[in-house]
C-alpha cells in the first residue's frame, strides 16, 4: 500500500519521485522498461532550452523558463554534466530574420534573460564552421546541454536513496477504483494499491488516463531521428545551433554533447505506433542534408550511432499538468513534449503544489539528502586520482571498454546502486561502456561476464534492455541437440 | 611507477610478437610488450579455424597454434610481456602511459615504439542502417568471441551482411553449431573476403551469397525479428521494388575493419586516409621518428603470414633508429597509387635496400601487370591473372633500380591490362 504511485520513470516521473521523496510519503514508481529513461527521456536532443520558442502565457513557457533556472543547482546536487554553452538560432534571409525578431519578443515576454540578435560577422566569429551564408542569429546564452538519460537516472537514484521504490519491467495494464477511494494498479507482474496516482507515462499518458476513466485528452506521437558522431567531430561547433523555426518544431540542430560527441537531428514525423523508435533511411538523409545547411563541412562519415525518440504531443497543444476530472487523486503530467526535459524539475514542483493543494501541507523528512554522487569516471580523473583509485580497488586498473576507457570498477559500481538494473544498456548509460566508436563490439562479452559474476544471472539470460532482448540464445552445442543440421 | 625500455611494443598479437622477436634478433635486449588482453596472440586466439601459416610455416595451423609458436619463442628470450595492461596514451617523445590492476598507472619511457594494436570492426552505426535497435545485431568478430571464447550462441537464424573473411568464417562456424545461416549479403559485385573462404565457408554449405545486395532495415524492438534486404544499383543505392523481408534473430556485420589508430594520432603520427593506418617508410617507420607500425594497425591484412613478415621489418627499423641510422624527411621518395590501385604501403621509401610493397586494387582486374614506374620508366612489374580488392598483393623493388632516380619525383604503382589497346576495366 503506497501513498503515491508514479507511472513512468522518464525524466518527468523521476523528477516527481525525487521531489516528493522530501516528504514522509510511501512512494513507488512503476516503469514498463528495464531502466529509467527507457522512453523519450533517453532519446532526445539533451538541450536545456532557454525558453524563447514557447508561446507566451502557456504552461510550457512558464515551466521551461523556471526549469532552465533550476538546472545549475540540480545538476550539481546530482553530479550530472551540464553546460550553459548557449544557443544560436540562425537566419539565412529576411523572412528568417523576421522570425528571429518574433522569437526575441516572445523570449522577452517569457522572461528569458540576455537574448541578443547578432550580426553575421559576430556569429561566424563565435562559430567559424557555420554556413557563411548566415545573415543574423538569435543568441541565447542561458541555453545549455546535459545528458538526458544521466539526469533521469540520477533523479531516480537520488529518489531511491531517499526511500522511493522503483519497479522496472512492471507495465501498468489497468487501474481500478476501490471502494475506499484507493486505486488498484494492475501491472504485467503484480498489483499495487495507492491513494494517489501520478501519470507520467510519456507517450502513453492518454492510455493511462483512459485506464482511470479519463479520456479528456489524446497524445499524438511525433518521431525525431538523430545521428551521433564520433568524438573526433565534437568540436565542430561549441554552441547549440538551430535553424529558423518551422511549424513542425524547432528544426534540425547541430550541437556538441556533454560527452564530447556531435549530435545532429531531429526531424519531425507523425507516427501511429507508440513504441516506434525506428530510424528510417529518408529521415536520416533528411537530417543530414538539413544539418549541412547550418554546418556545410559536416562529414558524411564518422557517425557512430543513429537513434530516434517520440515526442508526446497532446491535442491541447500545451503540457497537461493537472488533477484528472474523474478524481483529483489522479494527477497528470502528460503531453510533456519538448521542452519537457528542461521543464521536468519545474513540472515536479508544480505537481508538488497540486498535491499540497489537495492533501494539505505534506510533512518533510528530516533526513532527505538531495546529494547523489555519480560514478567517478576513470577517463576524467587526473594522474594522481587514477593512481589512488587503482590502489584502493584494483578493478579500476582493468579497462573493459577501450573506446571510452571505462574500467571494471565503474561497471561494478553501476550495478550496485539502489536501482534494480541488470542490462547491458543500463551499464552503457551509466558508464558509457559500449557507447564509443566500436559500439560494444569489444566490451559486450566482457560486460556480460561481469553481470553474470556480480548478479548471478547466467549469460543466456542477460538482456540488452529487458524483455526478450537476450544477447545470446544458448550455449554452443545446444542447437545441435535440438536437431541441428549436422 | 616509471620505467625505461629500449623498445616498447603496443599490442601482443601476431604483429607485436614478430616485431619483438625481430628486435631481439637484431641484438636489442630491453624489449617490452604491452597487451591489454589476458593472453598474447591477439585476435588469433579466437580464430580456431585453420588456414594460418601456409606461407610462414609451410603448414596449415589454427589461429591459436600459429600464435603459440611465436609465444614459445618469446618465452625463450626473456622479453617482458605485461598482460592485462592497456596503453592509454603515447606521447610524441615516446613516453607511454599504461594501466593495469597490479602496478596501477605506469609511465614507460622508450627509445623506440612499435605500434601493433590491430583493428576494430565497423559497426551498424557507421553504416547508419535504419530501423529498430534490438539485441541480435553484432559484428562478426564479437560473435566469434561469444562462440569460440565464451561458448555461447548469439542466435539460431542468421543473416550476414558483408562478405569479409570474418563473416565467411562465422557463416561456417554457426552452421556447424546448428544455427541456420540464411544468406550473406554483399553490397559490392564481388566478395571482400578471400576466394578460398567463399568456397570453403559458403559454397560447401549451400549458403547463398547475394552480390549487389544490402540490408536496408532492421526490424524488432527487443530481439531482432528480421531484416529487409534489397538489391542495389551501381551507385550502391537500394533499388525500389527489390526489397525482401528475411526473418532472422541475428544479423552479423562483416563490413570492414578499421585500423585502431587513436593512440597513434595522439602521438602525432600522420595517417593515410585510405588505409586508415600510419604513413610509413620501408622499415614501417611512421612520420614520427622512432615510432613504427605493423600489422592490422598499419593496414588491414588478410593473411597473418604477411603480418608476421611485415612485423619482422620493424625490428630492423628499430635497431637502425636506436643506432642513429634513420633517414630524415628529405631522404624519402614518395610512392603513390595509380590506376587500379587503392593503396600502397610503404607510402615513402628511403631505398637503401630492396623494398617489398603491399597493395590492394580498387576493383576487379584480369590479366595484366602491376608496374612501379618512375615517369615512363618501369622499375618493377609483376604479371597478375587477377587482381581483386579482397586479396592483398605484393611487389618487390630491387634496390639497384633506384640509382639515378631523383628524390623529388614520385613513383607510381599502377595496373596495366595485358592488351594495351583494350584498356577498359573489367568487373
Ligand atoms: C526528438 C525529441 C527531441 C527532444 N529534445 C528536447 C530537448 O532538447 N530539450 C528538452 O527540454 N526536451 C526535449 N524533448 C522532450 C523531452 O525528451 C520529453 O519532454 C521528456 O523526455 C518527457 O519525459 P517523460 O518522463 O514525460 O516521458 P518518457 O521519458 O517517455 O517517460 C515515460 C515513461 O513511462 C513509461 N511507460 C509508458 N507506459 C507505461 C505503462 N503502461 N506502464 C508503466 N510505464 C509506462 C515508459 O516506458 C517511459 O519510460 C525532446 C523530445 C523528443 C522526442
Ligand atoms: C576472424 C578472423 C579470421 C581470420 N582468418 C585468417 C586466416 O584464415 N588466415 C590468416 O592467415 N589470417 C586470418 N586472419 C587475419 C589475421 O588474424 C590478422 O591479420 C592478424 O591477427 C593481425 O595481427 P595484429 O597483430 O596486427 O592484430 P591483432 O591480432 O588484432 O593484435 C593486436 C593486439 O593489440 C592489442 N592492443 C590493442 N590496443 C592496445 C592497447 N591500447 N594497449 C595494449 N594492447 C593493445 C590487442 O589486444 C591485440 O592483442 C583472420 C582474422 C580474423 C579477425
Amino acid at each position: 500500500m503506497y501513498d503515491i504511485i508514479v507511472i513512468g520513470a522518464g525524466v518527468v516521473g523521476a523528477s516527481i519521485a525525487r521531489e516528493l521523496a522530501r516528504y514522509k510519503l510511501n512512494i513507488a514508481v512503476l516503469e514498463a522498461g528495464s531502466d529509467a529513461a527507457a522512453g523519450s527521456s533517453g532519446a532526445n536532443s539533451g538541450i536545456v532550452h532557454a525558453g524563447y520558442d514557447c508561446k507566451p502565457g502557456t504552461l510550457m513557457a512558464r515551466l521551461n523558463v523556471q526549469g532552465n533556472a533550476m538546472y545549475d543547482r540540480i545538476c550539481k546536487e546530482l553530479d550530472v554534466p551540464f553546460r550553459r554553452n548557449g544557443s544560436l538560432v540562425l537566419a539565412f534571409n529576411d523572412e528568417d530574420v523576421f522570425q528571429l525578431e518574433r522569437l526575441m519578443v516572445q523570449g522577452v515576454k517569457n522572461g528569458v534573460a540576455d537574448l541578443r540578435l547578432l550580426p553575421a560577422n559576430e556569429v561566424l566569429e563565435m562559430e567559424p564552421s557555420i554556413n557563411p551564408g548566415v545573415v543574423a542569429a538569435l543568441w541565447a546564452p542561458t541555453g545549455g546541454i546535459t545528458s538526458p538519460y544521466e539526469l533521469t537516472i540520477a533523479m531516480a537514484e537520488n529518489a531511491a536513496d531517499n526511500g522511493v521504490e522503483f519497479y522496472f519491467e512492471h507495465r501498468v495494464e489497468s487501474i481500478e477504483r476501490k471502494e475506499n477511494d484507493k486505486f488498484r494498479i494492475i501491472t504485467s507482474r503484480r498489483d499495487f494499491v495507492a491513494s494517489c496516482v501520478i501519470n507520467a507515462a510519456g507517450v502513453n499518458g492518454d492510455v493511462i488516463s483512459k485506464m482511470a476513466g479519463d479520456d479528456s485528452f489524446i497524445i499524438h506521437p511525433r518521431k525525431g531521428e538523430y545521428c551521433l558522431y564520433d568524438r573526433k567531430w565534437g568540436n565542430m561547433v561549441s554552441r547549440t545551433v538551430f535553424q529558423p523555426p518551422s511549424n513542425m518544431g524547432k528544426g534540425v540542430l547541430v550541437t556538441p554533447t556533454v560527452d564530447g560527441n556531435l549530435l545532429i537531428g531531429p526531424n519531425a514525423v507523425d507516427t501511429e505506433k507508440r513504441d516506434d523508435d525506428c530510424t528510417s533511411a529518408e529521415g536520416l538523409a533528411f537530417i543530414y542534408s538539413k544539418a549541412l545547411e547550418s554546418v556545410p563541412s559536416l562529414p558524411g562519415d564518422g557517425v557512430i550511432t543513429v537513434f530516434a525518440g517520440l515526442r508526446a504531443i497532446a491535442d491541447e497543444g500545451d503540457f497537461i499538468v493537472r488533477p484528472s476530472g474523474v478524481s483529483e487523486k489522479i494527477i497528470h503530467a502528460a503531453g510533456i513534449c519538448s521542452p519537457g526535459l528542461t521543464a521536468a524539475p519545474a513540472i515536479a514542483r508544480e505537481v508538488n503544489a497540486i498535491l499540497t493543494g489537495i492533501c494539505g501541507p505534506l510533512e518533510l523528512k528530516k533526513d532527505f539528502n538531495p546529494i547523489r554522487k555519480g560514478i567517478k569516471r576513470f577517463r576524467d580523473m587526473d594522474w594522481e586520482e587514477r593512481m589512488q583509485i587503482v590502489k584502493e580497488d584494483p578493478k579500476y586498473g582493468r579497462i573493459v571498454c577501450r573506446c571510452e576507457t571505462v574500467t571494471e570498477g565503474e561497471i561494478v559500481q553501476a550495478l550496485r546502486t539502489k536501482l534494480p538494473v541488470n542490462t547491458t544498456d543500463a551499464i552503457k548509460r551509466r558508464t558509457r561502456a559500449g557507447m564509443g566508436r566500436c559500439q560494444g563490439g569489444f566490451c559486450t562479452p566482457r560486460i556480460m561476464e561481469i553481470i553474470e559474476r556480480e548478479l548471478g544471472i547466467p549469460m543466456e539470460y542477460i538482456t540488452k534492455k529487458g524483455g526478450s532482448s537476450r544477447i545470446v540464445l544458448g550455449r554452443i552445442k545446444d542447437f545441435l541437440e535440438e536437431g541441428g543440421e549436422l | 611507477m616509471s620505467v625505461k625500455t629500449e623498445v616498447a611494443i603496443i599490442g601482443g598479437g601476431p604483429a607485436g610478437l614478430a616485431a619483438a622477436l625481430s628486435c631481439y634478433r637484431h641484438g636489442i635486449r630491453n624489449i617490452m610488450i604491452l597487451e591489454r588482453d589476458e593472453h598474447l596472440g591477439g585476435i588469433l586466439q579466437q580464430c580456431i579455424h585453420n588456414g594460418f601459416g601456409l606461407h610462414w610455416f609451410g603448414e596449415e595451423l589454427t589461429g591459436p597454434e600459429y600464435a603459440q609458436r611465436f609465444i614459445d619463442e618469446i618465452r625463450k628470450t626473456g622479453i617482458s610481456c605485461l598482460l592485462n595492461t592497456m596503453v592509454i596514451e603515447i606521447k610524441e617523445d615516446k613516453t607511454i602511459y599504461a594501466v593495469n590492476s597490479r602496478n596501477g598507472l605506469m609511465e614507460i619511457k622508450a627509445n623506440a615504439v612499435i605500434l601493433a594494436m590491430g583493428c576494430r570492426e565497423r559497426t551498424r552505426g557507421a553504416l547508419r542502417i535504419p530501423g529498430g535497435r534490438p539485441a541480435g545485431v553484432y559484428t562478426a568478430g564479437m560473435a566469434q568471441r561469444l562462440i569460440n571464447i565464451e561458448g555461447y550462441m548469439p542466435g539460431r537464424e542468421v543473416v550476414i551482411l558483408g562478405s569479409g573473411d570474418i563473416g565467411l568464417i562465422m557463416a561456417r562456424r554457426l552452421t556447424w553449431e546448428g544455427a541456420r545461416v540464411k544468406m550473406v549479403c554483399e553490397i559490392m559485385p564481388y566478395s571482400t573476403g578471400l576466394i578460398r573462404n567463399v568456397r570453403q565457408c559458403l559454397d560447401d554449405y549451400g549458403i547463398p551469397l547475394k552480390y549487389n545486395h544490402t540490408v536496408i532495415r532492421i526490424h524488432g524492438k527487443e530481439r531482432l525479428q528480421g531484416v529487409t534486404v534489397a538489391r542495389v544499383d551501381d551507385k550502391r543505392n537500394p533499388i525500389k521494388g527489390t526489397e525482401e523481408y528475411v526473418s532472422c534473430d541475428t544479423l552479423l556485420l562483416s563490413v570492414g575493419l578499421i585500423p585502431e589508430n587513436e593512440l597513434s594520432e595522439g602521438a602525432g603520427v600522420k595517417l593515410d586516409p585510405i588505409t586508415g593506418g600510419p604513413i610509413v617508410d620501408e622499415f614501417r617507420q611512421t612520420s614520427v621518428p622512432g615510432i613504427f607500425s605493423c600489422g592490422n594497425v598499419l593496414h588491414v591484412h588478410d593473411l597473418v603470414d604477411y603480418v608476421s613478415k611485415e612485423a619482422e621489418i620493424t625490428g630492423e627499423g628499430a635497431y637502425r633508429y636506436i643506432n642513429g641510422r634513420s633517414p630524415s624527411d628529405s631522404d624519402y621518395l614518395q610512392v603513390i597509387p595509380g590506376k587500379g590501385i587503392r593503396y600502397v604501403v610503404p607510402q615513402r621509401i628511403y631505398g637503401d635496400s630492396d623494398v617489398e610493397f603491399y597493395f590492394r586494387s580498387n576493383g576487379i582486374y584480369k590479366d595484366g601487370t602491376v608496374e612501379l614506374t618512375d615517369g615512363e620508366k618501369v622499375l618493377a612489374s609483376k604479371r597478375l591473372m587477377r587482381m581483386v580488392p579482397g586479396q592483398m598483393e605484393r611487389l618487390i623493388l630491387k634496390r639497384e633500380l633506384l640509382t639515378g632516380v631523383s628524390k623529388t619525383k614520385k613513383l607510381q604503382l599502377r595496373w596495366r591490362n595485358r592488351n594495351e589497346e583494350d584498356d577498359a576495366e573489367c568487373s
